[in-house]
């Protein structure tokens, strides 16, 4: 047996399929151009921009924890949105007990209560989400239809339950001191409260990317989604790693829950089915299962929306219909479709 | 009888409470008087209608849409808009509706064509937020429907109240133009649930039902699972605008929240699973069961909320507002331990 | 044979509404090859999954080491020691060489002197330890779905048509490898259609047909007597002699 049959020898994409791979990541600046064609100004661009980016982080937030379900056990929660109300009313909760913390000028007490508040609505979240696994998604796991069915029950129930615990009325939910008001930047007026949604988001993402490739449960995971059987063959429970992926998936709801919750200022039961719409576009875009994709996805319907939000405000959740019609005409598995291997 | 060969109810239970209904609504305004009964009594008719074209889709094909009551708001926004536009005529009323059932299913075409060839989580998913986009189009474009505050309009005088049809009572009842509206709301979800229900058990149903077990088989025998997933969801699509003329007509009124909004569409859910999925006398069992519930089901909570009265949390759970609790409850419950609904408990299968 | 590592006793399996296997008897004696055989369709692939659990069987009875094992999941079978290379490959393709072999090594840690090993049975693992596997060549995908079951030491190794397709050359590979692992007293449960390979490895043989061992004795048997082989296989060995 000659050495040289084992000729280091690796098939080399060629340059179309580079730039095919790549094309999704040009989107994005592609938009903005777009974006400053259209408007023109280009300090109002600027601030159509940052409210699309912060926009966009937040339905990350929301929509991660749901892609990365759906790539792992082909399971959607239609009941997603009832953990965003759930966290944005605990985070309330909170707020509403560190009064003093947030009217308090200085931005550590703020920021403190803006993190404890995060902490609280995904510790409620998550454990709730536990609940919702073992009772709701576990018993038809598998079966699309039941799924679907009872997942949206599930969210019925859920809201209700919000109901019972806070009352049938909107609340408002005060931005701490620090993050009211806006910079100016360029002679463009960014909102406080977005720089912070922005850097949140970019944060968790980051997080989420080092989560993945380099700890072994984000190994697993991402082999999961990939080939499902064969990690149950090499003697892990998928099952468990499911739910513990089900469970932060829903303290992401929560965390996205507070932080769109205090975007609006207002919270109600039916918020978080109400931005599902968006989370759900964002998921399809992305192609269901690749936090990448998800992540563009994210953006593209953030700026989207404020750009055509400030161009044709009557079209703005149209305008996302569109491109989620535009795209999967382009890829109709999304933008990084996910390769199953099995 | 010819009507309902191949799917008699079957259970001598079941066909007392269908027959019960149907005599209730035949003759609801004698039996139980009064405005609101009255109203009670005409949306069940016209959600017997919708509840049984989405059991159409979800029952007999397997499809999830929750695009449905977007073809609801479209057959309701047809007849509104004919009647503002054209003043309250009945070639007005006629014009409105053919149009919106021809929209709906033209609409419900392109849909098919576009998604039924995903997955059935993905066109779930599509529906939504196709549907959520119509609902807010409508009430951004408020220059032509009107907007959150949606359309008021008059109907021909012969269907109002003010109008009489005779001077005398019958048995203490005006017959008034009201009552002829209450009539053709009758006459024509009956005649076209009859309609439905034949269909269903017309060779198209039992290829839908094959499709259903097992869409790959069904191809391979020759059937085209798209064309027949096509069809009945454009048909399911146009009974859903009829529905929703009929309810136009009846109100004098469309805006989104009466036909648009997604609390209908979860409603419309909750009456096809807890009644029983893949039968029509389900939609009927569901429709009355959960329009009732909506009524009786307050009063009951509020009763037990009144001797439960001290304890904090617990009276919160029954409060009459919650009632949606119970129901979202009893759904779960269906999907896990009888998927057939109230029909397959009845018929014992 | 009381000796054995695994033992199948009338095993039934369903897949959807086919009923697939059809009462299989199969023992595999500890520390050596047993080559499974058989046309097509007869149930080989279905016995692995069966074995590590991914089928569930409807009735009869697996052994292994002593425990009867066929109600268990697949993680739990997995972790009685047995490793699995399916038909398919069943590498992570988005993942790196590395990651792939780190995930089957349980421990969490890659023994280097057994990597080493490794690397001496197939070379291109180490030339592109740090590549995606979904780049890699159909016969380096197949070594690396090897390596990750013999990453760490497993008392059963199950391993589904492993030169399907592939160059003669990595099939000597293959070859190799597997005589190194019988060397190490690894028990081995191979499904081959290509009889030279299996020949070549094969301590003992049974032979499947339409969901039943028809056959089974000493590969060496099996190896000389013509008229037995064109019996019970046909004239499917022939063709990949």
């Amino acid at each position: 047996m000659s050495n040289n049959l084992f000729k280091p020898r690796i098939e080399r994409p060629s340059l179309s399929q580079v730039i095919d791979a790549k094309a999704p990541l040009f989107l994005v600046p592609v938009l903005m151009l777009t974006g400053l064609l259209a408007i023109g100004s280009g300090s109002t661009w600027l601030t159509l921009t940052a409210a699309g980016f912060a926009m966009g982080m937040m339905i990350f937030i929301m929509a991660s924890g749901l892609t990365v379900i759906f790539g792992l056990m082909d399971v959607i929660n239609f009941g997603h949105g009832a953990f965003i109300s759930l966290g944005a009313f605990a985070g309330f909760t909170i707020l509403g007990l560190l009064g003093s913390w947030i009217e308090n000028p200085g931005i550590t007490m703020n920021l403190g209560a803006v993190f404890l508040a995060i902490a609280f609505a995904m510790l409620v979240t998550g454990l709730a989400g536990y609940g919702f696994e073992r009772l709701i998604v576990k018993p038809v796991y598998g079966q699309h239809l039941k799924q679907i069915l009872v997942t949206m029950g599930g969210l019925i129930v859920t809201q209700q339950l919000i109901y019972v615990i806070w009352g049938p009325d909107e609340v408002v939910l005060v931005r701490p001191t620090a993050f009211q008001g806006s910079f100016v930047v360029l002679g463009a007026a960014v909102e406080k409260y977005r720089v912070l949604a922005i850097a949140i988001g970019l944060a968790l993402f980051v997080a989420m990317r080092l989560v993945l490739n380099r700890t072994r449960i984000g190994l697993l995971v991402r082999a999961g989604v990939q080939n499902g059987e064969m990690v149950e063959a090499l003697g892990y429970q998928l099952r468990k790693l499911f739910l513990t992926v089900f469970m932060v998936g829903c303290a992401l709801a929560g965390l996205g829950g507070v932080m769109w919750g205090m975007y609006q200022e207002t919270i109600t039961v039916h918020m978080g089915a109400g931005v599902m719409i968006s989370v759900f576009i964002v998921v399809i875009i992305g192609g269901p299962g690749s936090i990448e994709g998800c992540f563009i996805g994210a953006m593209l319907v953030g700026l989207l929306t404020n750009y055509t939000g400030f161009l044709i405000p009557k079209l703005a959740l149209v305008s996302t219909i569109l491109l989620m019609g535009a795209v999967l005409m382009w890829r109709p598995q999304g933008l990084y479709p996910v390769v199953k291997t099995h | 009888m010819k009507l309902l060969s191949g799917d008699r109810p079957r259970s001598k239970t079941l066909s007392a409470v269908l027959l019960l209904i149907l005599f209730g609504l035949l003759f609801a305004p004698f039996l139980f008087p009064g405005t609101r009964s009255l109203d009670t009594a005409a949306r069940i008719c016209i959600f017997i209608v919708l509840v049984a074209s989405y059991d159409l889709l979800l029952g007999y094909t397997g499809v999830v849409s929750f695009a449905h009551t977007m073809f609801f708001g479209i057959g309701a926004y047809g007849t509104a808009l004919a009647l503002v536009n054209m003043g309250p005529s009945y070639s007005a009323i006629v014009v409105g509706t053919v149009c919106g059932a021809l929209f709906a299913g033209a609409l419900a075409f392109v849909i098919a064509l576009f998604s039924l060839r995903v997955r059935a989580i993905f066109f779930a998913m599509m529906t939504l937020a196709v549907a959520s986009a119509f609902m807010v189009l409508v009430s951004q474009l408020s220059g032509f429907t009107g907007g959150e505050d949606g359309l008021s309009y008059r109907i021909p005088r012969e269907m109002t109240p003010g109008f009489r049809l005779v001077k005398e009572k019958l048995s203490g009842v005006r017959l008034n133009g009201k009552l002829i509206t209450y009539y053709v709301v009758f006459f024509s979800s009956l005649g076209l649930f009859l309609i439905l229900l034949r269909m269903v058990n017309s060779p198209f149903g039992c290829v839908l039902q094959a499709i259903r077990e097992n869409a790959f088989r069904a191809e391979a025998i020759g059937y085209k699972v798209v064309r027949y997933r096509s069809a009945a969801s454009i048909l399911s699509a146009v009974m859903a605008a009829l529905a929703g003329s009929l309810m136009a007509l009846w109100l004098r009124y469309t805006g989104p929240a009466t036909t648009l909004s997604m609390d209908i569409m979860v409603d419309i859910l909750l009456m096809v699973v807890i009644g029983g999925m893949g039968s029509m006398y389900g939609a009927v069992i569901g429709t009355v069961l959960f329009l009732l519930t909506q009524s009786y089901l307050q009063n009951l909570l509020g009763l037990l909320q009144e001797s439960l009265g001290s304890l904090p949390i617990v009276s919160e759970v029954v409060s009459p507002e919650r009632w949606l609790l119970w129901l979202g409850m009893l759904f779960i419950c269906s999907i896990y331990w009888f998927p057939k609904g109230i029909v397959g408990r009845l018929r014992g299968t | 044979m009381s000796d054995a590592l695994l033992s199948l006793n009338g095993v039934h399996t369903y897949i959807g509404p086919y009923h697939i296997l059809q009462g299989v008897d199969l023992e595999v004696p500890r520390g050596g090859v047993t080559v499974l055989l058989g046309r097509n369709g007869a149930g080989k692939t279905t016995t692995l999954r069966t074995i590590i659990g991914l089928w569930q069987a409807s009735q009869g009875t697996i052994r292994f080491d002593g425990t009867e094992i066929q109600k268990e999941t697949t993680p739990a079978i997995a972790r009685r020691q047995i490793a699995f290379v399916p038909e398919d490959i069943g590498i992570f393709t988005d993942l790196t060489v590395h990651e792939n072999i780190l995930l089957s090594a349980r421990s969490g840690a890659i023994d280097e002197a057994r990597l080493g090993w490794i690397f001496g049975l197939f070379p291109p693992l180490r030339t592109f330890w740090q590549s995606t596997a979904g780049n890699l060549s159909g016969g380096q995908k197949q070594m690396l779905a090897v390596a990750r079951a013999i990453i760490e030491p497993r008392k059963l190794i199950l391993i589904d048509e492993p030169t399907k397709g592939l160059a003669p050359a990595i099939i000597n590979a293959m070859i190799a490898a597997l005589k190194e692992l019988k060397e190490m007293q690894t028990t081995i449960l191979l499904v081959e259609q290509n009889f030279s390979m299996a020949r070549a490895v094969g301590d003992t043989v049974a032979v499947m047909d339409d969901g039943r061992v028809v056959y089974s004795g000493e590969m060496a048997e099996l190896a000389v007597d013509k008229k037995l082989q064109e019996r019970l296989m046909g004239l499917s060995l022939e063709a990949h002699q």
